[in-house]
């Protein structure tokens, strides 16, 4: 592998975010990133002195805001700082991690503040993702991240019943999460129990994929902290160490003519892994990771990917959900902040996984934190047309 | 990895009023194609581009995550691909990062705008206003500008007659670039009657509506050699970002700017620019911004920016050879430009612009109202 070893180790050193919200009416866009910067520097007991450079992202036309990092000096504090502003879709908070780490690793910076913002409210969302495609080919066949592509293929593979068994199951461990999450936007208190009826009387928004299914539009901001490792050192008690991580995109448009089961497409998920895991040396990542705060906009998805992030063959994806293993306490806790299900502020959503990923690993996520100890811990984003961006973090500086 | 950035390779598309004819994505296939072609880079997983970093808005672009209709077109497919939603220069401060980092040892960086697909560019950067107070007022990038070329001609005492020569002088010098916007040769009479647009600035006193796409291969020290036998390096980098409100800013005091020159210098070690830097690039989106932020780099004297005009300052400091934006670049896409002339002048492609034994050069660009944000690159020969 090309993969060249860092020039320094990056950790991560401060965590904020909002209470996330379908209105957060209380405050404008400065004022609510000012909240998770606010908490950010808190919680690494920094001042805006401290930070020598602030990297913002999220997608300008959900707000119809032109570079809103202008704007949102007011509260991202970024006055007389470098600033830098990049985007990647729904991916955009995990590319805002991958970019301070690199920022913080180069040496050209010794801490960096990573912003990721969204306030659906105040635009339309689903018209702002289908505003994505094509405007001369695909834009009027779109429905946004509205797609019951996925269920079909579980269904498909799976049949109908066990299917969705399976993603009510996991839609309902991930309302438990949440529940426990007072971040959370969504938390209802739904139990098992309940799957039968949800199956029955959730709204179906595109094919089989039903309005429970669904992650929700939220208004939220999250603020993550890096710092070399000499500063992460000096500056915090317990700093969580960015490892490596890998991004990968792939074409505009889905390619869906052609499509054999034979030969199957592969996925940017399932590709990512490979390479990640492959020049980390890990070979069995269901058992490496401790914890895995995964991109997971929808039930199907969610299901679906676990089998691409974790190389699991067969049904033994859809067995880790039915056997409850996803669950705090269980094998491999996924989300137990209640995943992009419970809170989706979109150009936010990536890089609170990481945040979250890195609250288990500390060990002070609060109540939703895991009972047994994390030292290593698996963070997604997805977003554009299947893009993936993974993040591996350590407790310890020991790989 | 070294501490420095190679530049091995640029390709780019002329400068144009309106590519009507052509997709932003036909845009950058006519600059990937030649960069591959003079590098011989391939996308190998080992060896190859690994990582494309891109510039692009959706704003001007009308499309949501602007980068996803372009993946295919810049080799992306299973691969990196990170925007910078800023100005393009931020873009090489972040490649150099990423380079510095380890993390990626080959970066194909890419841009592309077409201001001609809007309806209105002040329409796109009122947008960056707040909702609240700015925007229903009617700011936007243009009307600002006037609000600090008034306070910056005060200030150094500009007058109308310099800013006319400023732009007699971008369009000579534009038309010596085969890749500038071909603009009609006016002389200091025109730009004097050229109608008021937002007191005190006149129509000819801003960078005309551009469409222009650019690409470039970077890459680590220790790899130049397999990509060019002329590298060119990027030693410095610096940004600044200053207030948002107007009344909360001293419009003319450089305050960015100055910042993010001096963190650009120090990184490159520059400690004098007039004696150590032979060619600038300047971001003049307006007229009176070439003597304003010939100040903020450190050629001209605080203050003093009209006298420097009349002293010559333009020609002593090899400034905007290139015509600079003022003879037309898209606004996104100013720093690239700069830093492209600066490239070409340090590996001796400049043609009849040509400067004599550059060494050092340095790149600017500005983002947002009356140049919020600032950044500047220093690059330089093999030799230093």
């Amino acid at each position: 592998m090309a993969h060249h070893k860092k020039n320094r180790n990056v950790g991560i050193i401060g965590i904020g975010q909002t209470k996330h919200s379908s209105h957060r009416e209380d405050v404008n866009q400065p004022e609510l990133i000012h909240e998770a910067v606010r908490l950010a520097l808190q919680d690494a007991n920094l001042t805006m002195k401290d930070i020598d450079c602030v990297v913002h992202g999220n997608m300008e036309l959900f707000e119809m805001v032109h570079q809103p990092d202008l704007w949102h000096v007011l509260g991202t504090g970024a006055y007389g700082k470098d600033c830098i502003r990049i985007t990647t879709g729904g991916t955009v908070g995990a590319t805002l991690s991958c970019a301070s780490d690199n920022l913080a690793a180069s040496g050209m910076y010794d801490i960096v503040m990573a912003i990721g913002f969204e306030k659906l409210q105040e635009g339309h969302t689903t018209g702002g993702i289908t505003n994505m495609a094509d405007p001369l080919w695909f834009r009027k066949i779109q429905a946004g991240a509205l797609t019951g592509s996925s269920a079909y293929d579980v269904e498909r593979e799976f049949g109908l019943e066990r299917a969705n068994r399976a993603s009510l199951t996991y839609r309902i461990i991930m309302d438990k999460h949440a529940c426990l999450n007072p971040n959370a936007h969504r938390a209802f208190g739904l139990e098992f129990s309940q799957i039968d009826d949800l199956i029955r009387t959730s709204p179906k928004l595109v094919g089989e994929l039903k309005l429970i299914e669904m992650c929700s539009q939220s208004d939220g901001a999250c603020c993550v902290i890096f710092a070399c490792e000499q500063k992460a050192k000096e500056l915090a008690r317990t700093p969580v160490w960015i490892r490596d991580h890998i991004t990968v995109h792939r074409e505009e448009t889905f390619n869906i003519f052609g499509y054999d089961r034979k030969v199957p497409v592969i996925k940017t998920h399932k590709f990512a892994a490979e390479q990640l895991f492959g020049r980390n040396g890990i070979k069995d990542p269901l058992n490496y990771f401790d914890v895995f705060e995964m991109y997971d906009p929808a039930t199907w998805w969610a299901i679906d990917w676990l089998r691409d992030f974790f190389a699991l063959h067969g049904d033994e994806h859809l067995k880790l959900v039915e056997n409850k293993e996803i669950m705090i306490g269980g094998r491999m806790p996924i989300n137990p902040s209640g995943g992009v299900i419970g809170s989706n502020p979109i150009g936010a959503t990536a890089l609170i996984r990481v945040a979250e990923a890195a609250l288990q690993v500390r060990g002070n996520a609060g109540p939703h934190q895991i009972p047994t100890p994390v030292k290593h811990a698996l963070a997604s984003g997805f977003g554009g047309t299947m893009w993936t961006v993974m993040t591996m973090l350590e407790k310890e500086l020991n790989w | 990895m070294g501490r420095r950035l190679a530049v091995c390779a640029v390709a780019q598309i002329k400068n144009h009023p309106n590519y009507h004819y052509l997709r932003f994505q036909n845009m950058l296939l006519d600059c990937f194609e030649p960069i591959m072609e003079q590098t011989q880079a391939t996308f190998d997983m080992e060896t190859g581009i690994r990582t494309i970093i891109t510039c692009s808005d959706d704003v001007f672009d009308a499309r949501t995550i602007s980068d996803n209709g372009i993946t295919d077109v810049v080799g992306a497919h299973f691969r990196g691909e990170e925007k910078i939603a800023q100005e393009s220069i931020n873009g090489l401060g972040y490649a150099m990062a990423c380079i510095l980092s380890g993390h990626d040892d080959v970066i194909l960086f890419m841009g592309h705008c077409k201001e001609s697909q809007g309806e209105s560019r002040r329409m796109v950067s009122n947008l960056a206003y707040d909702p609240f107070y700015c925007r229903p007022l009617g700011m936007d990038y243009h009307n600002v500008a006037a609000l600090q070329a008034r306070a910056y001609m005060e200030k150094s005492q500009i007058t109308d007659a310099q800013l006319a020569k400023i732009v007699v002088r971008s369009r000579k010098n534009g038309a010596k670039n085969p890749y500038g916007r071909e603009n009609k040769l006016v002389d200091e009479e025109e730009v004097l009657n050229s109608p008021l647009y937002s007191d005190p600035l006149r129509e000819l006193h801003l960078y005309p509506v551009t469409d222009w796409a650019y690409g470039m291969l970077l890459c680590s020290e220790e790899r130049a050699a397999e990509f060019t036998k002329n590298p060119v390096w990027i030693t410095g980098y610096g940004s600044c970002m200053d207030r948002y409100f107007m009344g909360d800013r001293d419009l003319a005091s450089n305050f960015s700017l100055k910042n993010a020159a001096q963190r650009a210098y120090a990184m490159a070690g520059i400690k004098d620019p007039r004696k150590e830097i032979q060619l600038f690039e300047l971001a003049d989106q307006a007229a009176y911004q070439l003597p304003m932020w010939a100040e903020g780099v450190g050629i001209a004297d605080e203050g003093q920016g009209g006298q420097w005009i009349d002293e010559g300052g333009m020609e002593t400091f090899n400034v905007n050879l290139s015509g600079g934006q003022l003879n037309g670049n898209p606004l996104l896409l100013g720093g690239a430009a700069r830093v492209i002339e600066c490239y070409y002048q340090l590996s001796r492609q400049a043609g009849e612009r040509q400067v004599e034994n550059a060494k050092r050069a340095v790149a600017q660009a500005a983002t947002g109202g009356a140049g919020q944000h600032q950044a500047v690159i220093v690059m330089e020969t093999q030799g230093g």
